[in-house]
């Protein structure tokens, strides 16, 4: 008989939904069903498990150019050698983690001593600046479900990029204190396109691409008392609009602003992260207001919040000196270090660097051993020297991830993973073990 | 033929993010990334129909992908690539010293090209790196 599972957490995205109810094959091999979860987790479900499909074990570049199967023992070793032979190794990624793997990676990479990076670098590293600068007046989700009446989207399309989001915590669901669902929440979307987000907002504010700031300097001179003094259309937006939305906003009983990538990606960088936290700030004056961060992978918050605890740093990190880290965006980040060619080696572990990163820094990377640690076929897998599989974190691996809000959840196995096949964190201890073997031989 | 000047933003759509789960090879993937959102009014100005190739170009790079009219509207001036391997042939490397490339608000020129095929996203990624073999798929 199929078994189901009931409260497994979903591996795609930030809100990390873990009311998922998969249905798994008698042999436990193949995920057969899924409810509760969106069609991007659907995907990651179906493509775990011991399928015909399945990458089961590493493959190693040829001198023609073609991939060859190796064993598991091969790839530990080139990839201890590769990473004890280089001045500057660069491991990044760790999107698609558990917070394990990043302990793992963490010990491997100060022994190596190399760079150790994770996706909020290209993603939500400039939050984490602006959190450095001006605090974090956040809360969970469970507190915007059971109190925020007003819910901002701000440079965030959920409706694409967290497609449950809105669904579980944010718009629609009865909670403690809002117990009317939607009727009893005022939504207010902001973003230069009119997103599939947009059409579900009681406000939708059509800002000029890039004009943010000054955007949010207007809502702050509102919060202040200077609403007099504002121009009479500011990043596009009129100033009856901004005065009307600033009421809706002092007026809550509970209001939260999600931000995403459209503040983090566009000009001004934590800049405009940072005047967000500022109003969420000023509006305190007036009622409750938090700040949330739409982090984008499920356990992209994990690594900030392991690496944290180790090294007092959550990204961008430089263990070269291996007695102690620096951080220092601009200089330590991955684009940035693949710019200036300062790499001479490049793990890519729970991400897609060639995928993801503009293609100069990927062409950067290229010119030195480059190795990638996913489960499937990517664009990093294509252009790898060596490509190990592993276990899918959340379908064929459990452990510990942290949702957005920053809450841990134990993640769960629901089927088995190819035979021989390791999880990430096995693979990295292995190479560690190797490490410590090689140095000992006096390779190097 | 136009060309034309606009404001370029890259960012996730739920099309992009199911084919990625499919797949980065795959066909899906490939119809979901390799194009560009524009305005109507940004369409005809280049003196295209819409769903025809054009290439946009950045100061870091080129990439051939089909002009379509976005359903989730961009204002006149402004244009989307959805994440990815066609997006990120154009997206510049400069960071403001935080880490994070400039995946929205860049310009780029846009100019019809009818003949030009569109690479998969083997071909844009191989090809950089000098892997790209005919067959490769």
């Amino acid at each position: 008989m199929p078994k189901v599972i009931k409260n497994v957490g979903c591996p795609y995205c930030g809100a990390c939904c873990d009311d998922v109810e998969v249905t798994v094959s008698d042999d436990g091999k193949r995920v057969l069903e899924v409810k509760n979860v969106c069609a991007i987790g659907t995907q990651i479900f179906m493509h775990g498990g011991d399928h015909d499909g399945r990458i089961k074990l590493p493959r190693m570049r040829q001198p023609d150019g073609t991939m060859k199967d190796v064993s598991f023992k091969e790839a530990i070793d080139f990839t201890a050698k590769t990473l004890l032979k280089a001045k500057k190794p660069l491991m990044y990624g760790f999107g698609s983690t558990n917070c394990e793997g990043h302990a793992a990676a963490a010990r491997v990479m100060e022994r190596a001593g190399g760079c150790l990076d994770n996706c909020a670098s290209i993603c939500h590293g400039s939050s984490f600046l602006a959190i450095f600068d001006n605090g974090y007046p956040s809360c969970t989700l469970g507190e915007v479900k059971n109190r925020a009446d007003v819910i901002v989207y701000w440079g965030s399309n959920p409706a694409h990029a967290h497609p449950r989001h809105m669904s579980r915590y944010a718009i629609f669901p009865r909670g403690f204190f809002t117990g009317k669902g939607h009727k009893s929440r005022t939504v207010i979307v902001i973003d230069p396109r009119f997103t599939d987000t947009g059409r579900v907002a009681d406000y939708y504010l059509q800002v000029r691409q890039g004009h943010d700031y000054e955007l949010f300097d207007a809502f702050r001179m509102v919060c202040h008392g200077h609403a007099d003094d504002i121009p009479d259309v500011v990043a596009n937006i009129p100033k009856e609009t901004i005065l009307e939305v600033a009421e809706v906003m002092k007026n809550a009983r509970f209001c939260n602003f999600f931000y995403g990538m459209g503040l983090c990606h566009s000009d001004g960088r934590n800049h405009n992260i940072d005047i967000a936290i500022s109003l969420t700030r000023d509006l305190n004056e007036f009622t409750k207001c938090t700040i949330m961060a739409m982090r984008g992978h499920y356990n992209i918050t994990g690594p900030g919040a392991v690496w944290s605890w180790q090294f007092g740093f959550p990204y961008c990190l430089d263990l070269t000196k291996k007695t102690m880290v620096h951080m220092n965006p601009g200089e330590t980040s991955s684009v940035d270090l693949a710019m200036r060619d300062e790499i001479d080696a490049f793990i890519n572990i729970g991400t897609d660097a060639g995928a993801h990163f503009p293609i100069p820094a990927v062409q950067h990377l290229k010119k030195h051993p480059f190795i990638t640690i996913d489960p499937s076929r990517n664009m990093a897998s294509e252009i790898s020297d060596l490509h190990v599989p592993v276990k899918i974190c959340g379908v064929d691996d459990g452990g510990i991830v942290y949702r957005m809000d920053n809450v841990p959840i134990q993640y769960r196995k629901v089927v088995d993973a190819p035979a021989g096949v390791p999880s990430d964190e096995e693979f990295l201890d292995a190479v560690y073990e190797r490490m410590v073997e090689l140095e000992g031989e006096g390779f190097i | 033929m136009a060309k034309i000047l606009l404001n370029m933003i890259t960012q996730r759509s739920i099309e992009e993010g199911i084919a990625m789960e499919i797949g980065k090879p795959s066909k899906e993937y490939f119809e979901a990334c390799s194009l560009v959102e524009m305005n109507e009014d940004d369409i005809k100005a280049l003196g295209i129909t819409p769903n025809t190739n054009v290439k946009v170009t950045s100061e870091s790079g080129e990439v051939i992908v089909k002009a379509v009219v976005a359903r989730q509207t961009c204002y006149r001036g402004l244009c989307h690539i959805r994440q990815g391997v066609w997006a990120n042939q154009v997206v510049p490397p400069r960071t403001q010293s935080t880490g994070e490339p400039q995946y929205s608000g860049f310009p780029v020129y846009i100019e019809p090209a009818p003949f030009e095929r569109i690479k998969s996203a083997l071909e844009c990624v191989q090809g950089a790196v000098g892997l790209w073999k005919e067959g490769n798929e």
